[in-house]
């Protein structure tokens, strides 16, 4: 392995190499600061990097440099940079959701993800742009400005995770950690040609993560390619104490999903000696016309409407022509409470959010702003000069939503349409269908500051929101470019069967080649 | 159902946030727009449909009624505005408010 071929190293080939002793975890992490400066990731050029030292990181990389020759497992995802959404909590860096109100801001505690990537091996090296506390589709958002498409510094990297997807686009590191409550890692990494994976509610642990929407969020994986996003998700998944919403159901390994086969049972001592990294994984065979033998995967018509443009479907439809030719069979279905999935998201993401930031008020963290009137007064100083204007709707919003004379009527009408839109998608699996297959985005990444009206930005969470609303996971996957811009399809599978949404993603990539990206 | 100005001045105190008189006008329009496009929910019929809180979701798990320590790294005085002795300070309260007088 070489150091030049850095942003082209999937995260297990820079593992391998560094376990071997073939390069030092320093050597990554001065890659990766290389890179950033060469692409211009700070604030005045593609505004990917927010908080990032370059000093602590190397000198982290030395001390793990010391284990390398010794019998101590370095891990899965020895010495790989790693890059953290601003709202997951990190020790050593600022954690600031992009926000005014969290200015300066050092978490005094690590997120569970966070300190399982560590464990695992792999490096921080920076702190990512986003939508202030993940609102927002486009990283526009953003108190420190919008983050630039690498593909197209003109157009968004989407959002709310832009800075993750682009970081991982721009090959500053393989894998990065982005959350999602409506689309937020799924989207940005379609628009940045990355892969983006959003596992099912309670998979992951979100100890750590700053609440938006609590029934609604999720820790998510962004990587350069399939292989990345399993790993890393394999890396972060799992039950953790500190959040009661996890949960304890084992954890495949992901990457075994590329060989295309069924899991194989979790708890196997091979399976395990593959999960600690002490052996490698069987290399996969070419896709064949068994690779998705018995698979079953649904088209559901209410993702490819007529409206839908012409060069997003043929990309598309050529996705399914290569689960076909793999042995899958299509199956056209329907989702039919998918028309309603934008105004149950914007009545509760909303709502829970005006609860859950209620806690920035100028006493406990941050920013205060006190004009000496009082503490009613302090409370408003404070939440209206931190706040952006996106996050003063929403919570104005949820507000509203939640007041009486409106809370039936809006909220808890928006729970029960939940239920249906939940029933849609066990519906389809419980026919006999494996996974569903649909554009990620109705559109590729649009130009910075072309939509201003809120609605329309909402809009462009409509195929992915629908998985956050019933808790199932999902993943994108880069099919093909339109005009220069990448295009990302989406595979939906049942709650916690992430192995088999890796298996039809593993074969996805595998079909398309370099046609992905072309 | 549109919002009134009154609405957006009502809930904007309930939220703890100070919006002045033009953001209001701005606000009441953005949020009337906004929840227009709900209206199409109120034709589904939810009769005897549960209500999804959250997902996956078996109720609160409780654990033992036992003190631990928080997992912190740093000390509250490294992030909290205001530190006093251990307490947090803030503003004068209540009967108090009007004062020009703040901390405690």
């Amino acid at each position: 392995m070489s150091v030049e071929n850095f942003t082209k190293l999937g995260a297990s080939a820079i593992a391998s190499s560094v376990r071997a002793g073939q390069v030092s975890p320093a050597d990554m992490i001065r890659a990766s600061f290389q890179r950033a400066g060469e692409i211009g990731a700070g604030r005045d050029e593609l505004n990917i990097v927010l908080y990032a030292d370059e000093k602590a990181s190397i000198k982290e990389a030395d001390e793990m440099q010391a284990r390398v020759n010794s019998a101590v497992d370095l891990g899965v995802l020895a010495g790989v940079p790693v890059a953290i959404k601003d709202n997951i909590a990190s020790l050593g860096l600022p954690t600031t959701c992009a926000s005014r109100i969290l200015e300066g801001y050092v978490s005094p505690f690590e997120a569970t993800a966070v300190t399982r990537l560590r464990a695992n091996g792999a490096l921080v090296v920076a702190k990512t742009n986003m939508d202030e506390f993940a609102m927002g589709s486009s990283t526009e958002n953003s108190a420190y400005g919008p983050t630039r498409n690498p593909y197209d510094v003109r157009c968004v990297a989407g959002g709310s995770s832009g800075g993750s997807a682009a970081a991982v686009a721009a090959g500053i590191t393989p894998i990065a950690l982005g959350s999602e409550t409506g689309g937020s890692v799924r989207q940005p990494a379609a628009f940045c040609g990355v892969v983006g994976v959003k596992p099912t509610y309670g998979r992951v642990s979100r100890y750590g993560l700053v609440a938006f929407a609590s029934s609604l969020d999720q820790i998510g994986v962004i990587g350069r390619s399939v292989d990345d996003a399993a790993l890393g998700l394999e890396a972060i998944a799992g039950f953790d104490k500190m959040d009661s919403t996890s949960s304890d159901a084992d954890v495949p390994i992901y990457r075994l999903a590329a060989l295309g086969k069924p899991a194989p049972e979790a708890r196997d001592p091979d399976t395990e000696a593959i999960r600690i990294g002490r052996s490698p994984v069987p290399l996969p065979p070419p896709p064949s016309s068994t690779t998705l033998a018995g698979v079953v995967i649904g088209k559901p018509k209410e993702y490819f409407p007529d409206s839908l443009d012409a060069s997003i479907k043929a990309l598309c439809e050529r996705a399914l022509d290569g689960f076909r030719s793999m042995g899958a069979t299509i199956r056209d279905i329907s989702l039919p409470r998918t028309p309603l999935a934008i105004p149950v998201y914007y009545i509760l993401a909303p709502a829970e959010a005006s609860s859950n930031l209620a806690r920035f008020d100028g006493v406990r963290y941050g920013l205060r702003v006190d004009p000496g009137k009082g503490l009613k007064a302090m409370y408003e100083a404070t939440r209206s000069a931190g706040f952006g204007r996106e996050v003063t709707r929403r919570i104005l919003l949820g507000t509203y939503v939640l007041s009486a004379g409106y809370y039936d009527a809006y909220y808890k009408k928006a729970q029960a349409v939940r239920t249906l839109i939940a029933d849609d998608f066990r519906s389809v699996f419980a026919s006999g269908v494996n996974a569903i297959f649909t554009p990620t985005t109705p559109t590729p990444a649009f130009p910075v500051g072309a939509i201003s009206d809120p609605y329309e930005m909402y809009l462009n969470d409509i195929f992915t929101v629908t998985a956050n609303l019933a808790g199932v996971p999902a993943i994108s996957v880069p099919i093909g470019r339109m005009k220069r811009l990448p295009v990302g399809g989406q595979i939906i599978t049942a709650h916690f069967d992430e192995y088999t949404m890796f298996r039809v993603a593993y074969a996805l990539e595998a079909s398309l080649g370099s046609g992905a990206h072309e | 159902m549109a919002v009134t100005r009154e609405d957006v001045l009502h809930i904007a105190e309930l939220a703890r946030l100070g919006v002045d008189a033009a953001r209001a006008d701005e606000l009441t329009k953005e949020l009337s727009a906004i929840l227009a496009h709900m209206e199409v929910l109120s034709q589904v019929d939810t009769t005897s449909v549960p209500l999804t809180a959250g997902i996956g979701s078996g109720g609160t798990p409780l654990r033992p009624d036992v003190r631990v320590s928080p997992l912190m790294t740093g000390t509250l005085e490294s992030f909290a505005p205001s530190m006093r002795d251990g307490f947090f300070i803030v503003p004068r309260l209540a009967t108090h408010e009007d004062s020009s007088e703040s901390g405690a």
